[in-house]
């Protein structure tokens, strides 16, 4: 049964919140059970940020992950060294390789690394790089499909932003073209 | 009406001000910040009042004189400030007066952490400040039922004009999950607030709020006329969901956000064919102890987990009288009970795995 | 035949606990007759303190909130924002307002609340017994400092109006005294101002009295106005030390 946990982490202002509210949201409009807890108190000062999200097939317990994430798409290289002890065996490490230069130290991870800084700039937009780390992510998991997660984008951006609806598309798509086999 | 995905403070918030609520009074404190907050921004779209005072202690005196005006009124904090609080949550308890008081609990004791906890058990049941004297304290388990009492509360406050308390943690305020905000209708029937503050206009006597009575005739008067409204709720607010209770080896009590790591432990250990009951108290005071009537007479022991270091505990002694024997497993200080290690304590009561 | 003198609608009819010569009496009748002159009688709600005046709900003849100790400029607020068309005061002495509450009537200030508040200053404190208080006077003696105040142990009183005089948010700050029949008469048209400030909506406003305490202070009640006037008056001078603009 789906049990997705997964962890989003890097620096304030890489959209680390908003991807994980946007797999939540996705997760909820296709009727699945979800959560979403950030980090939050003084270590939010200090830059960092990080979200837990849950995408389940039953009822969630407790939304925090302690050492069984199923998946972390980590931004930077703090995050890195935070998280990846707790991402369970065989779980999925997604990297941002832009901003990150060693590998994993976890050998029983399955790990994709994403220049995704890179192909954000290559698009004309440095900010959309989380949604290119969430492309890689979809495509990995299928969790929540691409429309969904479109859909819940519309949601959050409202009007004012409608705009930028695009470049987060494309961006989504380059991110999944990243790890494609 | 469609789901929402929201977070759970600024839930708590909107669940208010659907519930009639005009007027907040609150002071910052972690982890809770979101729901003042979200009070600032959209209490002046309906009319209503968002105020930071200088402190809690002169937020809760000022939900105590809004109350006394006669208006839905709310505050919110976290343990160390809900502390501060005692003060006015006593007189505002002593002068009958209603209002909803929004406690998302963190670590203590002092300034403790700001990490979830459920250490606010006895503050929150026992009084709290002086006096003889009860808080309604509702223990949702989710967002969706956090929203769905809300209503429930500060009618429940207004139908016994008393101070009523919701508890939450940090994860209850800090999560999102989806929520539906559903109309529902009160089943109580409120008088006029006859009794508040608002002018004589010269056609009345004086209303007076008071908490003092310096006759100590009066004084105990006053105390068993509160102790007949506490027997009320007692007899009609107790709120309470059992699980798996039919053929429970052990049955485990727990609230709140522990009780949903629970839940999970249970279904787990039943594929492993072992059979835990859970009792969920929605109220924490007044204590579910007519739910222990379900506990299988087999049952090998009640077993309390918390958040806290069994505060807990004592209540369920007391409701389950001598029944079965009563243990406890908790985490405290922010730290998180995982179903596992409520599965290992399981096992260990009934000698082992199967 | 022709009435001359009616007691103010302004007070109930019950007795007053107060001691032989304190001038809460005073204090009380001015502030009501002003109520009952502005004809807001009935669009008040009064705070009361916890004090000599704790009982202040039973004297006043309008709606009365009893606050707890140092709170009543909370509770006003919480009244106030509620009902921002009625009139709301509250009725503080000086261990309520000047120590415990020092915190409540700074942001009451702060905020510009429009609220008055009747801050009766005796420099001790009187319903618990002659404790000493932040305004008790050097070399005074209280309950709690039998050998009287010195500066080393507790510091110089504190002068609360010039305080709050230095708060953009408090509107009108007076301090004057009902120990002559003349001061009295200055101490009412204050107490009116100061409501008539709050009606039309300019902000905080606050009158402080000098109030006496012969039975803490150990005195005759006339050598106790003597006292008021020998010592407190010139540590705590008589005057408006705020206004709005554009008011004489």
């Amino acid at each position: 049964m789906l049990n997705e946990k997964i962890i989003c982490a890097g620096f304030g202002g890489q959209g680390v919140m908003l991807m994980g509210q946007l797999i939540s949201y996705a997760g909820m409009l296709e009727g699945k059970e979800v959560s979403w807890l950030p980090s939050y108190g003084p270590e939010m000062r200090g830059g960092t940020a990080n979200c837990s999200v849950m995408v389940s097939g039953k009822p969630i317990g407790s939304p925090v992950i302690t050492d069984d994430a199923t998946t972390a798409i980590i931004m930077n290289l703090p995050s890195l060294d935070k998280f990846e002890v707790d991402i369970a065996t065989g779980g999925n490490i997604i990297i941002n390789s832009s901003l990150i230069e060693r590998k994993t130290k976890r050998d029983d991870l399955k790990a994709y690394y994403v220049p995704a800084n890179e192909i954000a700039v290559e698009l004309g937009n440095a900010k959309v790089a989380n949604m290119i780390m969430l492309g890689a992510y979809l495509e990995l998991t299928k969790v929540v499909s691409v429309d969904s997660v479109m859909t819940a984008l519309k949601k959050i951006f409202g009007e004012s932003k409608a705009h930028l609806m695009k470049i987060n598309e494309d961006a989504l798509a380059r991110g999944a073209k990243a790890v494609k086999a | 009406m469609a789901k929402v995905l929201m977070k759970g403070n600024e839930a708590i918030g909107a669940a208010a001000i659907k519930a009639g609520c005009k007027y907040f009074f609150g002071y910052p404190i972690t982890p809770q910040n979101e729901l003042p907050e979200y009070m600032s921004r959209e209490m002046p779209k309906v009319g209503g009042v968002f105020l930071q005072a200088e402190s809690e202690v002169a937020a809760i005196n000022m939900v105590y004189g809004a109350s006394g005006a006669g208006a839905r009124v709310m505050t919110s904090s976290s343990s160390p400030g809900i502390a501060l609080k005692q003060e006015g949550i006593t007189y505002i308890a002593g002068a009958e007066l209603p209002c909803v008081i929004v406690n998302i609990v963190r670590g203590g004791p002092g300034l403790g952490g700001i990490q979830p906890a459920q250490s606010d058990y006895n503050q929150v049941t026992r009084g709290g400040g002086n006096g003889d004297y009860k808080l309604l304290v509702y223990a949702p388990a989710n967002l969706q039922e956090m929203v769905d009492l809300m209503q429930e509360a500060f009618d429940a406050a207004d139908f016994y004009r008393n101070p009523v308390m919701m508890v939450g943690d940090g994860m209850i305020g800090q999560m999102m999950e989806p929520i539906e905000f559903k109309d529902s209708v009160s089943r109580f029937e409120l008088p006029e607030k006859d009794w508040a503050t608002t002018g004589t206009k010269g056609q009345r006597k004086p209303n007076i709020i008071n908490s003092l009575a310096l006759d100590p005739a009066e004084l105990e008067k006053h105390n068993i006329k509160l102790q007949k409204k506490y027997d009320a709720m007692k007899a009609n607010e107790v709120r309470y969901e059992t699980y798996n209770m039919e053929n429970a080896e052990v049955v485990i009590v727990a609230y709140g956000t522990t009780s949903r790591i629970v839940r999970n432990a249970i279904n787990d250990l039943k594929e492993q064919n072992i059979n835990v009951g859970l009792i969920r108290p929605i109220t924490l005071w007044p204590f579910p102890e007519k739910a222990f009537d379900e506990v299988p007479a087999a049952c090998k022991s009640l077993l309390s987990v918390e958040m806290s270091m069994g505060q807990m505990v004592d209540d369920i002694k007391i409701a389950s009288n001598g029944r079965w024997p009563v243990s406890f497993y908790g985490r405290a200080g922010g730290m998180i009970p995982t179903p596992e290690a409520v599965m290992e304590k399981v096992k260990e009561l009934i000698g082992g795995a199967k | 035949m022709a009435v001359v003198f009616q007691k103010t609608k302004g007070l109930t009819d019950k007795e007053t606990h107060y001691c032989p010569g304190c001038t809460h009496g005073i204090i009380h009748r001015l502030v009501a007759e002003v109520l009952e002159e502005l004809d807001v009688l009935g669009e008040t709600i009064g705070v009361a303190p916890v004090g000599c005046s704790v009982l202040a709900y039973d004297y006043f003849n309008c709606d009365m909130h009893e606050a707890s100790h140092g709170r009543a400029p909370a509770v006003a607020t919480g009244i106030k924002r509620v009902l921002p068309d009625k009139v709301v005061f509250s009725y503080q002495g000086d261990g309520d307002l000047a120590s415990i509450g020092t915190a409540e009537i700074v942001h009451v200030a702060h905020r510009g609340e429009k609220i008055t508040t009747i801050f009766v200053n005796n420099a001790i404190y009187g319903m618990t017994g002659g404790q000493m208080a932040p305004t008790t006077l050097i070399g005074q003696r209280a309950t709690t400092a039998p050998l009287g105040r010195t500066v080393e142990h507790s510091g110089m009183p504190l002068r609360v109006s010039e305080m709050l005089a230095t708060i953009d948010g408090a509107a009108f700050v007076e301090r004057v005294s009902v120990d002559t029949p003349a001061n009295i008469r200055k101490a009412k048209k204050a107490i009116k101002e100061a409501f008539q400030c709050q009606i039309d909506r300019k902000g905080f406003s606050i009158v402080e009295v000098l109030s006496t305490c012969p039975t803490n202070w150990g005195m005759t009640p006339i050598d106790s106005i003597k006292w008021l006037q020998d010592n407190l008056i010139p540590y705590y001078p008589l005057g408006n030390l705020r206004r709005p603009e554009g008011v004489k």
